[in-house]
C-alpha cells in the first residue's frame, strides 16, 4: 500500500506545484459547460477520453453563468502547408466546436473534437458536415505538446528520477533504503517473473531493460489515469500502437533461424500445407500479435475510464429517480469499488503487456521447437485472467 | 473501428515513439544497467557467501569429526595405558608378594634350621652334661658298692650275665 500512497502524494504534490505556477486561464463561455443530461454526460466522457490540447484540472460555472477553467494551456505545434506553426492552446479559448478561429502566420486554424484543422485560404468560419467534420479545411499533422505528451514526460521523468536514484544507491550500499526498497522488489519481479521465465535464462538479460521500461511506463501511466489529473495516456491508441510496434520490432529483429523457419517453412508438416501456414504465421507475427497488444491495453484503459466516469455520472443522471443523496451515495459507492478494481487493472494490464512482449520475444529467440504449444497455453491463461477481471 | 482510426493521432504516435526511444535508452543506460549489475553482483555475492558458509560448515564438520576421532583415539590410548598400568601394578604386587613370600619362607627355613641346630647343640650339651653327671653318679655309686666285696662280685656277675645275653 505504501507505494500507492507515495505515488498519490507525489502526484498531488506535482499537481499542486503545477497549479501554483499555472496560468489561470479564465475565460467566459456559455453556461453550456454544465453536464446534466445523458447526452451531455456522453459528450463529456467522449471528450475526456480524447487527448486534450489544454491541461485543465477542473472547470466550473460561476454565478454569472460563465464557464471558468482552472489549469494551464499547452503549446500547439502543427505541421501545416506552410511548415511548422506553433502557438498556445489558450488561443482556442477551450472551444472544441470550431467556433474560435486562430490566425497564426497567415493561416487559420479551428479545433473540432480535439483535432486541429487548417482552414482553406480566406475562410473565416468552419463549415461542418453531418458527422462534425470540417468541409473547408484539412486536418494538420499535430505534434502538439498535448496532455498525453505532458503525462508521458511527467511519468518518464518520474521513472528516471526514481530508478536513477535507486541505481545510485547501489554505489554505496548493497541494499537500498527508503523508497528504493519499494522499487527493488518490483524490478526483481519484472526480471524474475516476466523476463526470465518467458525469454529464457540465456537471452533474457538483453531484453530486461526494454521490459522494465515498458512495464513501469504503462503501470505508472495507468495509475496516473486514476488520479484526478485525468490523464488518459494508455487509452490513446497512438500510444499503445507505438508500444506494440516497439515489441514487434524487437522480436522481429532478434528472431533467430528457428523462428523464421517456423514462420516461413514450418518443419514437420506436409509440403502443401507449408505455404498456407506461412501466410497464417506471417499474419500472426506481424499483424495479430502487435494488434492484440495495442488493442488490449487501449480498450481496457479506455473502458475503465468510460465506466468510471459513467458511474460518477450516476450522480446526475439518476438524480430525478433517487434524489440527490441516493444518487450521490450510489455513485460514490460504485465508483469507489471500481476504483479499486481499476487499480488492479492498472497493474494487470502493465503485467500482461510486459508478459506477452516477453513471451513473443522468448518465442523469437527460443532454440527449441516447443514454442507453439507454449504460446497457446499462456495466451489462453492470460485471456482467462483478463476475462475474470474486466 | 472507424472512430478508432480517426482518433489515431500521427503526431502523438511520433512523439510517443521518440519519447519512448529516449526513455528506453536513458533508463537502460542510467538506471537498468547499473541496477541489474548491482543486483546480479549482490546475488552472486550472496550465493558466494552462502557457498563459503556451506564450505566452512563442512570443513568445521570435518574438523569436528577429526577432533572426535582424535579424542576417541586418545581415549582408547589412555584406556590401554591405564589397563597396562593396572596390569603392571598387579604384576608388581604379585611379584612383590611372591618375593616376600619366598624371602619369608627362606627366613623361616633358616630360622628353623638355626633352631634345629641350636636344639641339636643344646641336646648334645645336655647329653654331655647328663653323661658327666651319670658318670659322676655312677662313680659315687660304684665307689660305695666296691667298698663291699660281695656286692662287687654280684655286680660282676650281673654284668657278665647281661653281656652274655647280648
Amino acid at each position: 500500500m505504501g507505494i500507492f500512497q507515495y505515488r498519490f502524494r507525489f502526484l498531488f504534490l506535482v499537481s499542486f506545484l503545477l497549479c501554483g505556477s499555472a496560468l489561470f486561464a479564465q475565460d467566459a463561455e456559455q453556461a453550456e459547460g454544465i453536464v446534466d443530461t445523458k447526452k451531455e454526460v456522453d459528450d463529456y466522457i467522449q471528450h475526456h477520453i480524447q487527448d486534450s490540447h489544454d491541461f485543465t484540472i477542473f472547470s466550473y460555472s460561476n454565478d454569472a453563468g460563465e464557464r471558468k477553467h482552472f489549469g494551464f494551456p499547452l503549446p500547439v505545434i502543427v505541421w501545416t502547408s506552410e511548415g511548422l506553426v506553433t502557438f498556445m492552446s489558450s488561443q482556442f479559448d477551450h472551444n472544441d466546436n470550431g467556433e474560435v478561429i486562430v490566425e497564426e502566420e497567415g493561416l487559420s486554424f479551428a479545433k473540432i473534437h480535439g483535432s486541429i484543422y487548417e482552414l482553406e485560404g480566406g475562410a473565416t468560419a468552419v463549415n461542418l458536415d453531418e458527422e462534425q467534420h470540417a468541409t473547408n479545411g484539412d486536418k494538420v499533422i499535430d505534434f502538439s505538446i498535448t496532455k498525453s505528451v505532458v503525462g508521458i514526460l511527467l511519468i518518464g521523468l518520474l521513472m528516471f528520477v526514481w530508478f536513477f536514484g535507486l541505481a545510485r544507491q547501489y554505489k554505496n550500499k548493497k541494499i537500498p533504503t527508503g523508497f528504493g526498497r519499494v522499487l527493488e522488489p518490483l524490478v526483481l519481479y519484472v526480471r524474475d517473473e516476466l523476463a526470465r521465465p518467458n525469454i529464457g535464462e540465456k537471452h533474457y538479460r538483453k531484453f530486461t531493460g526494454y521490459l522494465l521500461t515498458v512495464f513501469f511506463f504503462i503501470w505508472l501511466l495507468n495509475m496516473a489515469g486514476l488520479t484526478p489529473l485525468g490523464f488518459n495516456v494508455t487509452g490513446q491508441i497512438a500510444v499503445t500502437a507505438a508500444l506494440a510496434i516497439f515489441t514487434l520490432i524487437i522480436y522481429t529483429i532478434s528472431g533467430n533461424r528457428d523462428y523464421w523457419m517456423h514462420i516461413l517453412w514450418m518443419p514437420g508438416v506436409p509440403i502443401l500445407i507449408r505455404p498456407i501456414l506461412a501466410i497464417i504465421e506471417l499474419v500472426g507475427a506481424f499483424i495479430i500479435k502487435p494488434f492484440s497488444l495495442m488493442v488490449r491495453l487501449f480498450a481496457n484503459i479506455t473502458a475503465g475510464h468510460i465506466v468510471m466516469m459513467s458511474l460518477i455520472a450516476i450522480m446526475f443522471v439518476l438524480r430525478a429517480e433517487l434524489g440527490v443523496v441516493g444518487s450521490s451515495v450510489l455513485s460514490v459507492a460504485l465508483s469507489l469499488l471500481l476504483f479499486f478494481i481499476e487499480l488492479l487493472v492498472a497493474f494487470l494490464q502493465a503485467y500482461i503487456f510486459t508478459m506477452l512482449s516477453a513471451l513473443f520475444i522468448g518465442m523469437a529467440v527460443a532454440e527449441h521447437d516447443h514454442d507453439h504449444d507454449k504460446k497457446g497455453h499462456d495466451g489462453s491463461d492470460v485471456e482467462d485472467v483478463r476475462g475474470d477481471f474486466i | 473501428m472507424g472512430d478508432l482510426f480517426n482518433d489515431f493521432s500521427i503526431g502523438l504516435f511520433a512523439i510517443q515513439t521518440v519519447l519512448l526511444i529516449v526513455l528506453i535508452l536513458l533508463m537502460a543506460k542510467f538506471a537498468w544497467k547499473p541496477i541489474m549489475n548491482s543486483l546480479t553482483e549482490r546475488e552472486e555475492g550472496i550465493q558466494g557467501a552462502l557457498d563459503a558458509a556451506d564450505k566452512a560448515r563442512r570443513e568445521m564438520e570435518n574438523l569436528q569429526a577429526d577432533n572426535q576421532r582424535l579424542l576417541q583415539e586418545a581415549r582408547l590410548e589412555r584406556d590401554t595405558m591405564f589397563k597396562e598400568a593396572r596390569e603392571i601394578k598387579a604384576k608388581m604386587i604379585e611379584d612383590a608378594k611372591g618375593e616376600a613370600q619366598e624371602q619369608a619362607n627362606s627366613m623361616i627355613k633358616q630360622a628353623q634350621e638355626a633352631i634345629e641346630s641350636e636344639k641339636r647343640n643344646a641336646m648334645a650339651e645336655l647329653k654331655n652334661q647328663v653323661a658327666v653327671l651319670s658318670v659322676d653318679i655312677a662313680e659315687k655309686v660304684i665307689r660305695e658298692e666296691l667298698s663291699n666285696k660281695s656286692k662287687q662280685l654280684e655286680l660282676v656277675d650281673k654284668m657278665l650275665g647281661e653281656a652274655r645275653l647280648n
